[in-house]
């Protein structure tokens, strides 16, 4: 059984159609990259995948679960990162992890080893207010990974992040982390490289679906004209 | 459009449930976090208390009288409450709503009510202070009597109708956070709610208040609040998943 399972997937937001017939299947520690321009239906296949959207229409099986009758059965087992860092500016990134990892079950020692491995440590006690937007993304990886999730969901993930910064995250998000992820991002590059599935959305609606091998960069540029 | 890649693809992914935490722990941790960003904010406990001292003294100018009593007191002390409690309200679910603090609850695997229970609770705390600043300062600028032989009475009152004060407000907060209005939904949808509240808690303390013929508070109206919190309750328990619900 694939970890992902999606079959004629429509979501709407009023009368416009975010997201249209998508059909598309993820084996276990494999990474589905999406490619689109802006508005696309990127963000909103994540969310779905996360049960944070109902689909309105077709059949999404995530981890062997209906969606979104089995919803309960997959929260737990996905970490999202997504364009907003789920975080709370007042509190430090000490207390945000602390915040969610009580939400998950998760021991305190997990939070000091995920600082360490964004190399937070030293800043964990100060509010993220006062942080640049690249160290909050750092804290907001740790937040992700914090619940040792099978599924990543992860929306540009390497947004404000330094060529460093992106070294230090990458065994956490990476294909070096070996789970199954699927990625939402504009950099055909790094995408191609890291993609065993590619999934090029056009107003959200499927323009592409192939293994990552048989897919050129020029294919996924024309996406974006 | 379809495809599947991998060898593995026809392998089944790990089965494993995620650990369900407990409802306890869940509005501990919900809570402990509110607490903490409304001690760094100061946002709302500061707010509705300030409201409620200078409504206070816009009475005292505005009645044109040095002191009040009954009936009077009563209603100036529970309307100023209320609208003080408005302000708590609508800053229940802000930082949530901003900074992504639903997405990031949804996905844990806890008991969504939770959330209701802890905001609730957190709501209750917050009417708490307002009533430890605003009731002596009631006392101070604008009650006649003195509110020490009625404390008992007061307290009892005040802590029901903080009940159905939070619950009620707990769950018109999430009905409005979601929308482009929130601001001004949120009373419009509560007040009318709060309307029996302002009723029971008036009648109640009426008669604390009274320099004649005082009384404890009515075991009518007492027991009135108490179903009104426990008929909210129900209804917000039943309703919150879907007010949490895309």
């Amino acid at each position: 059984m694939p970890v992902l399972e999606v079959e004629g997937l429509t979501r709407r937001y009023g009368e416009r159609d975010a997201l249209s017939e998508v059909c598309l299947t993820l084996a276990e520690g494999r990474t589905l990259v999406v490619f689109g321009p802006n508005g696309a239906g990127k963000t909103t296949l994540l969310r779905v995948l996360a049960t944070l959207l109902r689909p309105h229409a077709g059949s999404v099986r995530v981890l062997g679960s209906g969606l979104p009758d089995e919803a309960w059965a997959v929260r737990g087992r996905v970490g999202l990162l997504a364009h907003e860092p789920l975080l709370y500016r007042e509190l430090t990134a000490a207390q945000n992890l602390r915040y969610h990892a009580r939400l998950h079950g998760v021991g305190e020692e997990r939070i000091a080893e995920l600082l360490d491995a964004v190399a937070m440590s030293r800043r964990a006690d100060e509010p993220l207010r006062t942080l640049s937007r690249g160290m909050v993304q750092r804290i907001a990886v740790a937040r992700a990974v914090l619940h040792d999730p099978e599924l990543l969901l992860l929306d540009e993930p390497y947004a404000n992040l330094d060529p460093a910064a992106i070294e230090l995250v990458s065994p956490l998000i990476g294909p070096a982390s070996r789970r199954t992820r699927v990625v939402a991002s504009h950099d055909p590059g790094r995408g191609l490289a890291e993609a065993d599935v590619v999934l090029g959305l056009r107003a959200g609606r499927p323009a592409l679906l192939a293994a990552a091998t048989s897919v050129a960069p020029a294919e996924i540029t024309e996406l974006y004209r | 459009m379809s495809a599947t890649v991998g060898k593995d693809a026809a392998a089944p992914p790990a089965q494993r449930m995620a650990k369900r935490v407990g409802l306890g722990r869940t509005v501990g941790a919900v809570m402990r976090k509110e607490l903490l960003v409304e001690l760094r904010t100061l946002e709302s406990v500061p707010a509705m208390s300030l409201f409620a001292v200078t409504t206070f003294v816009i009475f005292h100018f505005a009645l044109n009288r040095g002191s009040v009593e009954g009936d009077l007191a009563s209603g100036i002390l529970w309307v100023t409450l209320l609208f003080a409690a408005i302000l708590g309200v609508n800053r229940l679910f802000v930082a949530d709503a901003e900074e992504g603090g639903f997405d990031g609850f949804l996905l844990a695997p806890v008991d969504r009510s939770a959330m209701l229970i802890a905001k609730g609770l957190t709501l209750l705390v917050y009417l708490l202070a307002l009533e430890i600043v605003a009731v002596p300062a009631f006392s101070l600028l604008l009650l006649g009597p003195s509110v020490g032989p009625a404390l008992g009475g007061l307290v009892a009152t005040l802590l029901l109708a903080d009940v159905g004060i939070a619950v009620i407000g707990t769950m018109v907060a999430a009905m409005a956070v979601r929308t482009r209005a929130r601001d001004l939904l949120g009373p419009l949808l509560s007040l009318p709610l709060f309307v029996p509240i302002v009723i029971g808690a008036a009648r109640c303390t009426a008669p604390l208040l009274a320099y004649a013929h005082r009384t404890g508070p009515s075991g009518r109206w007492l027991a009135t609040l108490g179903v009104y919190d426990l008929v909210f309750g129900l209804i917000a328990y039943a309703l919150f998943d879907f007010l949490l619900e895309d």
